[in-house]
């Protein structure tokens, strides 16, 4: 064959993948892409993790510069083609550039359908498509406010979450009686309503939207009912259209989409389609493992001569939020030939559902627990009679002949080579077994690059790894993800190598353990700082250009670039002498707000950086020092009144507070730590949301663990009880040295403790009262270095730099010659 | 500020020494209403820019400087030291302003460069 002009219009997730199938068979195209957008091919599906913040772009790109230029292909960006000359064979862009071809594929996917209520051009409305939609979602989140989303399918839950994670209100509007009712029945549906709303998503079913309001920028959303919703941004997300109107204009046959036959060639047999644009056999597509099967085709024809052809099938669905369960393919109508089988378990909110016909399953949906997915679709798939197993199929494949009971590793092996593993992909068992053994591969990253086995959105990655594991044995160890992008390493190899290696600063990590980065990231380096810090105490220097300004300065850094202070109090007690200090502080330097925490003391909101020391100075000198409210360290002690003046109270609850916090303030941790001690059960200081929280009780202090109130909200899990405050001032202290040996930079007690589990957290230092002593030993040695008030430390000259301009000039226009700063 | 105007000797001004700087921190100059981020890189690369996040203003020189850029305190934005230009995906650009060593001094330029 001899060499060959491809172009492409449209550079997203179904031509990338053509482009890798056809340079695996052929190097005979000389390939010219034009895309609308102005960047490579990346991701689509991960926008919402990006939208979330859990991932960056750089995360969710496809094909790099490199790779383009590694195949010679010519990428223009930002270059939408405006027309298509089929006589002459070329296409044209926006900006005028005209290419030849011998082969055209046309992948323009769809344009997002935005409803034209009024007001839907106000500026605030925006799609859920591209990067750009995303950016400006953020942009709009960190104005705060709420945001309406209108439409409850994937795509809008997707974005509700994200916008939810980025911290704004957020309302879904859906027109149905129920969430996601194209992939879900009303019962899956209504747990998933369920679900959002416990996370603080409000959601609004049978909703129609009448307008949006605002002159300029939208201000608000109207309904039918008469019902307005204040919003400063509305995401539209109920539906796409296949992007026709260029293949339309060309004279190419067009139905719903550009009409394509099994081979993916367009009604001009010069010109293919693939992608969301594409339609065969009277389907059109949404999700990419269609898409992928349609590439796949385009290429082989590309390349020459085949008799590939695409074939339709089932694509399962997820919702790709983090913590959200759900799993559905093929039928779930209700009809007259339609059997169902019905698993219900309101405790654990799960809901199983089982479609068959004629004895052969036809469909699934499945809330909670999703594990047995896969096999209802292999079941689905293989359309083979289910009778003899009809009793037992529900509770799904472990309880089929005899039971592999719960272990994960048995179900994928008694898997079947041609078993789906990644479903966005279409990989099965057998060809990721067969790539580890042909290739040699190691590690995940090998398996995406060669298989592409969960190498789009990821929800596979377990059963992948379990496919591995069982294929290479013991040779196989789990790998975690590295820390950031200056390592594969993760944060638990990074802590186990710097003490097994002796390693005693940020350089000599980086060297020893061959980081990729010159000198790291704002990622990294701060936690590298944390985790030398807690292993090598009284000799690691803290390297202060690696701490978040926050830390450096002992205070914490607001919207516009002011400060706020916030002196501690012991466990929330004050006296007029400190309230009288505060009040001199604040009107002697003009400092505009003063507030009352959630965390029982006063904040003084507003201060200018270079005020910082000498508000301090007048703070210390009235017996007050640094509140840590900045620091990843003993935040607060909540205490509430106890047995000194309340009725119920059996302990000294606010006495107890305030000996724990003098005991652990100062100490650095991997996340923020917060105590509280409260009275009774009662529990008015809400001791059982804590970090580490003690109740008092008649017979002495039950000690409680693992809470949370922030993003997540997570009750305590019982340690255990003890008679004296001693007792749980040791444990307390044996507890956070424990967390700070092992927990991960971020990572707070609740998350350590899922990790490590409370079982082992429970023996070592309750069970063990010899681990005990030595953690709480530990602890108390590191505290002689860490209790140092910082602000007493910079009052009196330390990191004076921090606080004063290095030059001070006048106006622009004056030309004495400056002396340079001391 | 007009960038066309050529940069006079007026306009370059000693600022002090490299050691006023901490290694991947900065330090600021005031030049009336405006602020200058004076940064210093691990490899004593000097480069300054105004102290203004293309995002939000957030203050540059309080964020954390690593591989020629400098990560904004406020919603760690990625910021190139050289160009002033927003990193990623992020798009925007703060301006930057001409820098020279002579030894360990510093001489910064006030007018913004091109
Ligand atoms: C001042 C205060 C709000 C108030 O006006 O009352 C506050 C203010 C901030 N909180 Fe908070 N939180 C405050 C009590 C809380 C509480 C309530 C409590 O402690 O009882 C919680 C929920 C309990 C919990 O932590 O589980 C809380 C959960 C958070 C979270 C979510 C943490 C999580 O792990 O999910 C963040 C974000 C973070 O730390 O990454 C946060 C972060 C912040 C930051 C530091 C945001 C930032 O990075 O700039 C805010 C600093 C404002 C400032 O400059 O002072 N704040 N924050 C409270 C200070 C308490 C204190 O005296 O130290
Ligand atoms: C937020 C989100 C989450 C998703 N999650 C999932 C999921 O979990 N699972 C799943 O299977 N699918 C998911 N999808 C759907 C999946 O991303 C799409 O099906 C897939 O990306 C479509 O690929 P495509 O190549 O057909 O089109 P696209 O990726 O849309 O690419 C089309 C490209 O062509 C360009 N273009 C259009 N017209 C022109 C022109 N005239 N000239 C030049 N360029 C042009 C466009 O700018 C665009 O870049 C999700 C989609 C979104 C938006
Ligand atoms: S103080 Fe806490 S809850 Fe309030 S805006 Fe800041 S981070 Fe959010
Ligand atoms: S102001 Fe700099 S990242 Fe927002």
């Amino acid at each position: 064959m001899s060499r060959q002009r491809l172009v492409i219009i449209g550079n997203g997730m179904a031509p990338g993948r053509m482009l890798e199938h056809l340079f695996e068979a052929s190097d005979q195209f000389d390939v010219t892409i034009f895309n609308a957008e102005s960047r490579v091919n990346y991701d689509r599906i991960m926008l919402s993790p990006v939208l979330s913040g859990e991932k960056s772009f750089d995360d969710i790109v496809i094909h790099d510069d490199a790779w383009y230029a590694s195949h010679g292909i010519t990428l223009h960006r930002g270059q939408k083609v405006v027309s298509i000359d089929r006589d002459a064979q070329t296409v044209t862009s926006e900006g005028g550039i005209t290419a030849a071809y011998d082969k055209l594929v046309i992948a323009t996917g769809s344009n997002p359908f935005i409803i034209p209520v009024p007001g839907h051009k106000l500026s605030g409305v925006v799609a859920y498509r591209d990067l750009d939609d995303v950016q400006a979602m953020k942009r709009a989140a960190a104005l705060g406010g709420r945001a309406v989303v209108i439409g409850g399918g994937l795509l809008g839950l997707e974005a509700a979450a994200g916008l939810k994670a980025q911290g704004m209100e957020v309302t879904v509007l859906h027109l149905m009686p129920t969430l996601m009712e194209r992939q879900l029945d009303p019962a899956a549906g209504y747990l998933l309503q369920k679900e959002l709303e416990g996370r603080g998503i409000e959601v609004r079913c049978g909703a129609n939207t009448k307008q949006i309001l605002g002159d300029t920028q939208v201000e608000g959303v109207e309904l039918e009912d008469g019902t307005v919703i204040e919003a400063s941004l509305v995401v539209m997300a109920v539906g796409i259209r296949p992007n026709v109107q260029l293949a339309q204009e060309a004279g190419l046959d067009v139905g719903r989409g550009i009409v394509t036959g099994t081979d993916m060639k367009t009604s001009d047999a010069n010109i293919y389609s693939v992608g969301e644009c594409a339609e065969v056999d009277g389907r059109v597509y949404g999700l990419v493992a269609p898409l992928y099967t349609m590439a796949k085709v385009a290429a082989a024809h590309l390349a020459g001569a085949t008799d590939a052809a695409f074939a339709h099938a089932e694509t399962p669905t997820k919702l790709k939020v983090t913590g959200v369960n759900l799993y559905s393919v093929g039928e779930f109508g209700d009809g007259p030939e339609l059997e169902d089988v019905v698993l219900r378990d309101a405790k654990r909110g799960t809901y199983k559902r089982v479609i068959l016909k004629d004895n052969k399953v036809v469909g699934a949906v499945l809330y909670g627990d999703v594990a047995d997915g896969m096999w209802y679709n292999e079941l689905l798939k293989s359309a083979d009679c289910v009778e003899a197993m009809r009793e037992t199929l529900i509770f799904g494949q472990a309880h089929q002949g005899g039971g592999a009971a719960a272990d994960p590793l048995a179900a994928i092996s008694n898997l079947s080579d041609d078993a789906e593993i990644c479903g966005c992909n279409g990989i099965c068992k057998g060809q990721i077994v067969n790539a580890i053994k042909d290739k040699g591969l190691t590690s995940l990253a090998e398996v995406r690059a060669h298989t592409k086995a969960s190498a789009s959105c990821g929800t596979c990655t377990g059963l992948v790894e379990g496919v591995m594991a069982l294929t290479l044995g013991d040779t196989f160890a789990k790998k975690a993800e590295g820390m950031c992008g200056c390592t594969d390493l993760g944060h638990g190899d990074v802590r186990r190598l710097i003490v097994a290696k002796g390693l005693k600063s940020i350089p000599a990590v980086m060297q020893e353990l061959e980081w990729k980065s010159s000198g790291g990231c704002a990622k990294c380096r701060p936690a590298l700082n944390y985790y030398l810090l807690s292993d090598w105490p009284g000799e690691y220097v803290d390297d202060q250009q690696s701490r978040f300004i926050n830390e450096r300065v002992h205070a914490n850094i607001q919207k516009d670039g002011t400060y706020s202070v916030v002196p501690r109090m012991w466990g929330g007690m004050t006296t007029s002498d400190e309230l009288r200090a505060i009040a001199d502080v604040v009107d002697k330097f003009n400092i505009p707000d003063v507030k009352v925490t959630g965390g029982q003391r006063i904040d003084l909101l507003g201060v200018k950086k270079e005020d910082l020391p000498a508000v301090w100075k007048d703070l210390n000198d009235a017996g007050m020092i640094s509140g840590h409210a900045y620091s990843k360290g003993l935040r607060t002690v909540k205490t509430c009144v106890g047995s000194t003046w309340c009725r119920f109270g059996t302990q000294d609850s606010t006495g107890l507070g305030i000996k724990l916090e003098k005991f652990m303030w100062g100490s650095w941790t991997p996340a923020k730590v917060k105590l509280a001690v409260t009275g009774c059960p009662r529990n008015c200081a809400e001791a059982t949301c804590k970090d580490i929280g003690v109740i008092c009780v008649d017979s002495g202090y039950q000690i409680v663990y693992g809470g949370a109130a922030g993003l997540h909200i997570q009750g305590t899990t019982e340690l255990g009880t003890v008679k004296t405050e001693d007792e749980v001032i040791e444990i307390a202290g044996a507890m956070t040295q424990m967390y700070r040996e092992q927990g991960f930079y971020l990572e707070r007690i609740y998350k350590w403790a899922d990790r490590v589990g409370y079982d082992t957290v429970k023996s070592v230092i309750f069970d063990d009262l010899e681990s005990r002593r030595a953690y709480y030993e530990r602890f108390v040695y590191s505290q002689q270095f860490a209790q140092v008030d910082p602000w007493s430390e910079r009052v009196s000259g330390v990191d004076k730099h921090e606080f004063n301009p290095m030059a001070v000039f006048g106006l622009p226009n004056d030309t004495t010659v400056q002396e340079p700063a001391e | 500020m007009n960038a066309s105007v050529q940069n006079t000797d007026l306009d370059w001004r000693l600022i002090g020494t490299i050691d006023d700087i901490p290694a991947q921190g900065a330090r600021c100059v005031k030049n009336g209403e405006t602020t200058i981020a004076v940064f210093r890189t691990a490899d004593d690369r000097i480069f300054a820019l105004e102290d203004k996040c293309p995002h939000r203003n957030g203050p540059l020189s309080q964020g954390i400087v690593h591989d020629g850029c400098v990560t904004c305190p406020l919603h760690n934005w990625v910021i190139s030291l050289e160009t002033g230009t927003a990193q990623g995906a992020d798009e925007g650009r703060t301006a930057s302003f001409p820098v020279r060593l002579s030894g360990r001094d510093i001489y910064l330029n006030l007018k913004p460069g091109a």
